[in-house]
């Protein structure tokens, strides 16, 4: 069961837009969208799960790294008139290369101090493309021309990206790497004296996740058309959201970002269309992380496994 | 021959000398024992050796290269493992993963590091505990999930860092076999150990720190006679 269930969610998803143009229980164009949405946050979830839950470095600035990917789509046209597909390419060494410079500056602080300066570089990455107008057109942002009306495409694409980060992690988590990572999430001091060089890792970390969700930055710029500063380095939509899906999921599982990130979008989605209170989306937000930190501290994944060992446990007294 | 030499080591934090002018060497396949008061500067001479610290004055030579002032992980990866006297254990990890994450650095291939993780566990008696996750097991076992770990970086020196504390007569027995056939292994152990019983068994010398300063070197025997150690450290009950 347990190694047939990967293979029987991807047959699923494979078939997912087939849906579409059935004649029962269509699916339309706007559940698309949310199951899109649903994926690219799959994404940047496995992504900061590699850093933050794996390596221990909680980032609450991972907007730089997503921005930093969405730009590199957008100005590929609004400066070379290049095709934004290009993004993709480009925003690898670029989103590296940025996560490079964060890793130089702030992977010798612990903690806490890690974790405000990784805010302070989304913050300081948001108000620069803010302000750098000749180079970004500024707050009016960047409108591009999308390749195709119908979703599959993009489906196809994302799901592929997806599927793509889940199998580098799984190899990097079941390799020395990822035996290292969780070294130094659990002590820094002990890693060290067993020969494990932290700083070097926890960089390999950091640029590995920054990468991955460059491209679902970059993929964000494809898909949605037109994106602006306020928009792709957002604190409270991207970088927090980011640590929502996965602290909804479960941290350092497999299969915690996508469970958080379908569960978060279908909650933002659903919410927003409440009257009146829809607008405060973000405070449900809040209310359901109290909830889980409180009752599910290991996410609903995490935890799920938990309360199946209990439950297996009981049967044989039971019986 | 000596493998370790410690040259007029002196670590000052602020105008404090936790030590000055410590010298002596760790010559191979020897058992050597670092005692002393508490706040003898033990604990800081074995970060100085294994670089968390960096000496502020002197130096120490490892297998006759200078290795002051590298990282510890540089350190480790040219022999030298260590314990610590608060235990560390990657506390979510099992027993064998613990030793797992140690093991890969001389064996990258998984398969090959798991083979030296299975005749670590053995050799220390943890291999029943290989499921268990550390931060589940008694003190005794993660005394000795530490030494496991050091021993998966197959080093050639180990720093044992008060292995023994704390520990009950049963398992102070355990240990004590555990660090001779460490030395049957032809690895070297420098030993900072409290308790006098398993120092005079097992160490073949000692260095007495007190205050920071070097004042007595060598046999079991010299040290047990040895006026300035029985006033600094061992008291009457040395004579018992």
């Amino acid at each position: 069961m347990k190694r047939t269930a990967p293979y029987l969610v991807l047959a699923a998803l494979v078939l997912l837009p087939l849906m579409q143009y059935s004649p029962v229980l269509r699916l339309g164009s706007d559940w698309m969208h949310v199951i899109i949405m649903a994926i690219m946050w799959t994404v940047t979830g496995m992504a900061w799960n590699l850093l933050g839950g794996y390596c221990g470095q909680v980032s609450f600035g991972h907007a730089a790294f997503f921005g930093m990917g969405s730009y590199c789509a957008a100005l590929m046209t609004f400066h070379f008139q290049a095709s934004p597909w290009w993004g993709f390419l480009v925003s690898i060494p670029a989103t590296a290369a940025i996560a490079m410079i964060m890793g130089f500056l702030v992977l010798r602080l612990r903690g806490p101090y890690f974790v405000l300066a990784t805010l302070a570089i989304g913050e300081v990455m948001r108000i620069t493309f803010e302000n750098l107008v000749d180079l970004t057109n500024g707050t009016k942002g960047i409108t591009i021309v999308r390749d195709w009306v119908d979703k599959t495409p993009y489906y196809c694409i994302i799901l592929g990206l997806a599927v793509g980060t889940y199998l580098l992690i799984k190899r990097m988590i079941g390799s020395k790497w990822g035996y290292y990572f969780v070294a130094v999430r659990e002590d820094q001091d002990a890693a060290e004296s067993l020969g494990i060089d932290t700083t070097r890792y926890k960089t390999i970390a950091l640029v590995v996740s920054a990468i991955l969700t460059g491209l679902a930055g970059a993929f964000y710029t494809v898909y949605m058309g037109y994106i602006d500063p306020q928009v792709v380095f957002s604190l409270g939509d991207i970088s927090i959201l980011i640590i929502m899906v996965v602290m909804v999921g479960g941290v350092a599982t497999f299969w915690g970002p996508a469970v958080g990130a379908v569960i978060m979008i279908a909650l933002s989605e659903y919410i927003r269309t409440i009257p009146y209170l829809g607008t405060a989306y973000q405070t449900f937000f809040g209310i359901l992380l109290i909830v889980i930190i409180i009752y599910l501290p290991n996410g609903l994944v995490g935890d799920y496994r938990k309360l199946a060992k209990l439950f297996t446990r009981k049967t044989p007294g039971a019986a | 021959m000596a493998i370790l030499e410690v040259r007029d080591v002196s670590m000052f934090f602020g105008g404090l000398a936790a030590l000055s002018k410590v010298t002596f060497d760790v010559e191979k396949g020897e058992i050597l024992a670092l005692i002393g008061p508490n706040g003898a500067g033990k604990t800081t001479l074995f970060n100085c050796v294994n670089g968390f610290y960096k000496p502020s004055i002197g130096r120490v030579e490892f297998k006759g290269e200078t290795v002051s002032g590298l990282k510890p992980h540089q350190i480790c990866a040219r022999g030298m493992g260590r314990t610590f006297q608060v235990v560390k254990p990657l506390q979510r990890m099992n027993v064998f993963d613990n030793v797992l994450a140690s093991a890969f650095l001389r064996n990258p291939a998984r398969a090959k590091a798991e083979k030296v993780v299975e005749e670590v566990l053995l050799f220390t008696g943890l291999w029943e505990d290989r499921e268990i996750i550390s931060k589940g097991l008694p003190l005794g076992k993660r005394k000795r999930l530490e030494i496991a770990r050091a021993l998966a970086t197959q080093p050639e020196l180990l720093l044992l860092d008060e292995s023994f504390a704390g520990l009950n007569p049963a398992e102070l027995d355990v240990s004590i076999e555990i660090i001779k056939s460490i030395k049957k292994m032809g690895i070297t152990i420098m030993i900072i150990e409290h308790h006098m019983k398993v120092i005079m068994s097992i160490s073949d010398r000692i260095v007495v720190l007190n205050y920071g300063q070097k004042i007595a070197e060598g046999t079991p025997a010299q040290i047990g006679h040895n006026p300035q150690v029985v006033e600094a450290y061992l008291g009457e009950a040395a004579d018992a």
